[in-house]
């Protein structure tokens, strides 16, 4: 096991080292002391809208199943059978109060309790349930805005102190609905990279590659995405505190001054949404609302939501990540719905023309960071021009690395508590 | 003016079709590839085959513009996902013609593609439907659907022309 010595002199202000990419057991000590004790990003709850619907999802390479039992409240359960260890539940999702497991027919109620054992005189009646365990549980899980986050942990911050400003940032997702509410209702592709998981939140909010990586598609699309990362651009990246950034777009946005410019899509396009947006907030507010658009932030350590689309992040290795990705759906906005699909269909997934060329920088990365020399990666882009905005947090400008910077910072946090 | 003929197409002109289409993909030859779509194409690669693709997540769901786009992106040269370009063998086989759906004629097949990349080499299988047409006396596609084996399951990334 890597000691915290160690990661500490692996971690410096404007440099990492490589092995923190590489070194299997630092991946260890990540699920120890991240995946398995900080609030994780598990789901949505409108992937199970009705009592006892339920979603088999993940907290890094744990399976869980995500329940809402007969009364609405909500569960995390580990997809373990407490007799002999199977799998519980094999179906992506659907709707039922329990789960059986196969092996030898133990049954569990959706909220993780045990409800019987075949052929109970063997343990010496049905009154053997007091000592023997149901599903195992997260011990903690809450929601904020729909958005369902589990921790591992019996005790630590609450999920709003881990939020912190990024659940604003939430809040501005959810303000694009009319009804004031998101709905991850268009299902999932997913994308598995050889590369650590670090490597990819790290990219998220990394407003320096788009001009590189993706040159290609901006070059013949018109789109107007690669200016927002320029040189130019009066965007910012922002360190949001709890290992959270964003790159605020919103002064590029505001300067189109159009509502929906952010999304590319014009309003005469998607007329009935801008009148329910008008109707719903006011043509002042809905106006606001339309024209500062979508945030692009990284919630450390698995959710990134990107303007149209949303992203779950799931190591299943020191060298293998899944990107779980979804068109946001915003309720009441049937119009613009059908396009963020279009529009996140052809960017995003193994062959999306944003998305496989990210992959493919994550992979070579991988491969890069296992060469034995330099030893380190370099983080010092913009550190010499960094400010602190009005509410504290470190800005830097829209192609800097401020937001990695901070990350790292949150990681040592984590890691090395002392 | 464009002409379409109407009338089943013969399994065995289906097939040189579907085969030409394959090498084609094989060999890069993107213009001659882009040339086989009709105006109103469709390219489709689902990840729940029983979803309307416009209201739920596809890995590919392309009309012609977008495959335009696709194969544009390709030309540029700096499509780092395809730098270098995949070493593809592709083989077609299982063709059947199922039946005529108005002026396209429904044909189904399986494919099997190995796919060599630095990051190691990737089998891709799928049951593949093409809409076929006869237009100015050439068969073109007007769709093509490829259901892969394992497309609701993590992929890596599949950037070359299925």
């Amino acid at each position: 096991m890597t000691t915290t010595t160690d990661l500490r002199s692996r971690v410096e202000p404007d440099r990492v080292h490589g092995s923190l990419y590489t070194d299997p057991a630092i991946y260890a000590q990540e699920l120890e002391r991240i995946w398995y004790t900080t609030w994780v990003y598990v789901g949505h709850t409108s992937e199970i809208p009705q009592p006892n619907d339920y979603v088999r999802k993940n907290i890094g390479p744990q399976q869980v199943v995500l329940t809402r039992d007969r009364t609405g409240a909500i569960h995390v359960l580990h997809n373990r059978c407490s007799h002999r260890g199977n799998l519980v539940c094999d179906a992506d999702r659907g709707n039922s109060s329990s789960f059986r497991c196969p092996y030898h027919g133990w049954t569990f109620a959706n909220t993780g309790e045990l409800l019987g054992f075949p052929f109970n005189q063997g343990y010496g009646g049905a009154q053997a349930k007091e000592r023997l365990a149901g599903l195992g549980a997260a011990p903690r899980v809450e929601s904020y805005r729909g958005f369902v986050f589990a921790s591992l942990a019996a005790e630590g911050p609450t999920l709003r102190e881990h939020l912190g400003a990024a659940a604003e940032r939430i809040d501005q997702l959810c303000r694009l609905s009319p009804e004031g509410e998101v709905e991850l209702t268009a299902g999932w592709v997913r994308h598995e990279v050889t590369a650590n998981w670090k490597m990819l939140v790290e990219n998220e909010t990394d407003g320096y590659h788009p001009q590189f990586v993706h040159s290609s598609i901006f070059s013949i699309s018109g789109s107007g995405i690669g200016a927002l990362y320029s040189d130019k651009s009066t965007a910012v990246t922002r360190a949001l505190g709890g290992g959270h950034s964003e790159n605020d777009l919103s002064p590029e946005f505001r300067k189109l001054g159009v509502p929906m410019g952010w999304a590319g899509t014009p309003e005469a396009r998607i007329p009935d949404y801008a009148a329910a947006m008008r109707a719903a907030y006011g043509k002042e507010t809905g106006d606001e609302i339309m024209i500062n658009g979508s945030p692009h932030v990284m919630i450390f350590p698995n959710l990134f939501i990107a303007e149209i689309q949303l992203f779950v992040i799931q190591p299943l290795a020191v060298d293998r990540t899944v990107q779980h990705v979804t068109a946001i759906q915003f309720a009441g906005a049937p119009d613009l719905n059908r396009r963020l699909v279009t529009q996140c269909v052809g960017s995003v997934g193994p062959a999306g023309m944003l998305l496989a060329d990210d992959a493919e920088m994550y992979e070579r990365n991988q491969r890069g960071v296992a060469q034995r020399q330099p030893e380190w990666l370099d983080l010092s882009r913009g550190l010499q021009r960094e400010r602190t905005d009005e509410r504290g947090f470190t800005v830097g400008t829209a192609t800097d690395e401020t937001s990695m910077r901070a990350m790292w910072a949150h990681y040592l946090t984590l890691m090395d508590p002392a | 003016m464009t002409a379409v003929e109407e009338g089943t197409i013969a399994l065995a002109e289906a097939a040189a079709f579907l085969y030409r289409e394959a090498r084609l993909a094989d060999a890069w030859e993107l213009e001659a590839w882009e040339a086989l779509w009709t105006d109103d194409a469709t390219y489709h690669v689902p990840v729940d085959d029983a979803q309307d693709p416009r209201t739920h997540m596809s890995i590919i769901f392309d009309n012609r513009n977008r495959i335009a786009t696709r194969i544009k992106q390709l030309q540029t040269g700096k499509r780092h996902s395809q730098r270098p370009l995949s070493r593809l063998c592709r083989s077609v086989t299982n063709v059947e013609v199922l039946g005529q759906e108005g002026t396209d004629t429904v044909v189904t097949s399986v494919v099997q593609v190995l796919e060599s990349r630095d990051r190691g080499s990737t089998w891709w299988v799928g049951r593949v439907t093409h809409r076929l047409r006869r237009v100015d006396g050439e068969l073109r596609m007007a769709g093509k659907k490829v259901v892969l084996v394992d497309s609701d399951r993590a992929l890596p990334s599949m950037s070359f022309l299925l």
